[in-house]
């Protein structure tokens, strides 16, 4: 085990990153020039089943993957708050879990509500 | 130089140049792109403070969270140049004012502020970590902890009311 | 950092890397095998003896396919998706600790890339970073087989990334470190029914759930539906760049059996590894004795990991493929109220009693419940979901 903890333990991940980019610039540069090319106007249009195209991919979604993604950022940090605790459990006895009841209590009534109010129904 | 001086200087350096590139890329995605590699540099700074729980929850929360929802937001609200050129003059002056307030009053901020001198004798490098943080965080600022559970709340109130369904509304 | 020490730590990332690399290459081929071997067949058997030659025959092949960009992608960011995936996954296998130390003359030095005190914040960031290979290269592309692909994946992994973060909080309460290495060592001293899986039975089951939605695997690839998105985000890929995709699920594969054995079934331990680690050096030697020891704990947690991969490939041959909503519904209403469950009652558990396996009151509970329902409800409409 590790005593000290201290930002030199983190040189060798600067290896495994230096590894990887190579490893994939490498090969991305490799599998890019050895391959044919052959160009044409029908092969460039986006696949589509053989149907013609049909305007344009990017168009507005539903707003249902917004409110997701917003849920998910504020049910992160929430995550983010439960490990300096749950890291401390024991030192921090009763009254930590007293503290972290009445924390998690008011976003689960949050919780409640999203779920009444069907944010998360899918039809 | 020191070895950690060149470190820090060469991550500085990554860092400024990506965050001018937040600013300056045409493309919003590109904007978004280069504002996760900051966020990365930044988290880079933090490991070298010895901050690594700081480090990893710029990580998870910033780079993987927050940045995923801007991504959604500007990938999928069919962004176009078309609406790019209709900044008029006036929002460009009104953007240069405000930015040049902002800068001032950091500025002022950075000169007001007296950085406490490090005690060598009593400094641990282990304040930074995560079991310190946390009895700090759940004795010292237990009020603050709390609050923010309610201000998540009504964070979740707040997206829920605006993003109410309305009719013809597309869904898929 | 002394030298020597990064110069050991730079070799067993370099080694670490080429196994990661070789068994995610064979992971395709165990995949076709393993799905022979369920449908009845006989699987590749062409190339080399038992087809053992298959995967390098399929990299080839994959090299020397059209690299094709199509006209109305974004040329820069069609190239940053794959990458960006392929990175990711290349970068998680940094914390985990394949084995206990090595030691020769004064040095000893853990077989693990980094060992720090955030190890499981680490991967947890670098998971939550492999949402933007996929959501780069499906809006890169400009197809709207891809786009939906990519929102259905972007969306699917952080919902599930909630749940996962919760389910592991109570094995963290346990061991009082985010070390990765420390989670081990504590499962470790308890013995073979101290490993976290018979205390956090509940928490396992949901974590392994969450795993399989995170690596896009059955039943949860939704993003890479084949009736209905043709290929999912990938579908405009080519070449190596389709390759990379294919690729960083099987790494992400191998990273989440190690994560999952490390966390759950002891990593490294194997039941009664004091008493082999003792009759090892006492006679071999403290050093000699040691570093077998090591070795003996290393290959038991390849074990683990090469389990777990076969059951990552049994449920895909198993169970079929979920609905959209059934997906979410999961994620967000099942999981995640029981996580926080989970962590309170153990918790509970914890304090009043001291008890480590008050987790399963939870699944005891459930079990009753889920087999009351059942009885009672008439045949046909047993859950009316499903059908």
């Amino acid at each position: 085990m590790n005593a000290s903890y201290l930002p030199s333990d983190y040189l060798p991940v600067l290896i495994q990153l230096g590894l990887a980019l190579g490893f994939i610039i490498t090969t991305m540069i490799v599998t890019h020039s050895i391959g044919p090319k052959r160009k044409s106007q029908k092969k460039d249009d986006p696949f589509e089943c053989g149907i013609p195209v049909e305007g344009d991919a990017r168009t507005p979604i539903s707003i249902k993957y917004f409110l997701i993604a917003i849920l998910f950022v504020l049910f992160d940090v929430e995550v983010i708050f439960l490990y300096p605790w749950a890291v401390n459990f024991k030192g921090l006895g009763v009254t930590g879990f007293i503290e972290m009841v009445l924390f998690m209590g008011l976003l689960l009534a949050g919780f409640y509500y999203i779920i009444r109010k069907g944010v998360l129904k899918w039809e | 130089m020191k070895p950690i001086e060149i470190v820090f200087y060469v991550l500085t350096g990554i860092t400024l140049l990506s965050a001018i590139t937040v600013v300056t890329a045409r493309n919003p995605i590109h904007s978004v792109l280069a504002l996760i590699a900051t966020f990365f540099c930044l988290s880079g700074h933090y490991i070298l403070m010895n901050a690594q729980f700081l480090a990893a929850v710029n990580i998870i929360v910033y780079a993987g969270a927050i940045m995923v929802l801007f991504l959604f937001t500007i990938m999928f609200l069919n962004l176009r140049r078309e609406d790019e050129e209709s900044k008029t003059n006036l929002t460009k002056m009104a953007a240069v004012v405000v930015g040049g307030i902002l800068m001032v009053t950091m500025l002022l901020v950075f000169r007001a502020v007296q950085l406490p001198a490090v005690n060598e004798g009593n400094f641990d490098a282990r304040t930074g970590l995560v079991e310190q943080l946390g009895i700090m965080l759940y004795s010292d600022y237990l009020l603050p902890f709390e609050l923010a559970s309610v201000l998540l709340l009504v964070a979740m109130v707040g997206a829920v009311m605006l993003g109410k369904r309305e009719a013809g509304d597309r869904h898929f | 950092m002394d030298l020597t020490i990064f110069i050991v730590k730079s070799i067993i990332i370099l080694a670490v890397f080429g196994i990661s690399l070789l068994i995610a290459t064979y992971s395709t081929y165990v995949e076709r095998k393993v799905a022979a071997f369920m449908q009845d067949r006989i699987g590749p058997d062409r190339a080399g003896p038992w087809g053992l030659l298959q995967p390098i025959a399929d990299a080839g092949k994959m090299f020397f396919k059209e690299d094709f960009i199509p006209a109305q992608a974004s040329k820069w960011l069609f190239i940053l998706g794959p990458a960006l995936a392929m990175l990711t996954a290349l970068m998680s296998s940094a914390v985990i600790p394949f084995g206990d130390s090595i030691r020769f003359d004064n040095y000893d030095i853990p077989v693990q890339g980094i060992e720090i005190n955030i190890g499981v914040l680490y991967i947890f960031g670098v998971v939550s970073l492999g949402v933007y290979g996929i959501m780069v290269g499906g809006w890169a592309s400009n197809n709207k087989f891809s786009l939906l692909g990519a929102i259905r994946a972007a969306s699917q992994n952080i919902s599930y990334e909630v749940a996962l973060g919760l389910s592991i909080i109570a094995i963290l309460m346990m061991s009082g470190s985010l070390s990765v290495r420390a989670i081990v060592e504590q499962q470790a001293e308890a013995g073979f029914l101290g490993w976290n899986v018979f205390t956090q039975p509940l928490g396992f089951i949901i974590f392994l759930t969450c795993a399989f939605a995170e690596c896009n695997r059955t039943p949860f690839d939704l993003p890479e539906c084949e009736t209905e998105l043709v290929g999912g985000y990938h579908t405009e890929y080519s070449s190596m760049k389709l390759g990379f995709y294919l690729f960083a699920e099987y790494i992400n594969m191998f990273v989440s059996s190690a994560f999952i054995s490390s966390l759950y079934f002891g990593g490294y331990h194997y039941p009664f590894m004091e008493q082999i680690s003792n009759a090892l050096t006492n006679s071999l030697g403290a050093v000699t004795g040691h570093n077998v020891a090591t070795a003996i704990g290393t290959a038991a947690f390849f074990g683990k990991i090469f389990f777990f991969i076969f059951f990552f490939m049994w449920v895909r041959w198993t169970v079929p493929r979920f609905r959209y909503d059934q997906l979410m519904n999961l994620g967000w209403k099942i999981l995640i109220p029981l996580s926080v469950l989970n962590i309170i009652v153990s918790a509970s558990g914890l304090l009043f009693n001291g008890m480590k396996y008050a987790s399963w009151l939870i699944v005891i509970v459930a079990t009753v419940l889920a087999i009351m329902s059942n009885s009672r409800a008439p045949k046909g409409q047993v859950s009316p979901q499903r059908s």
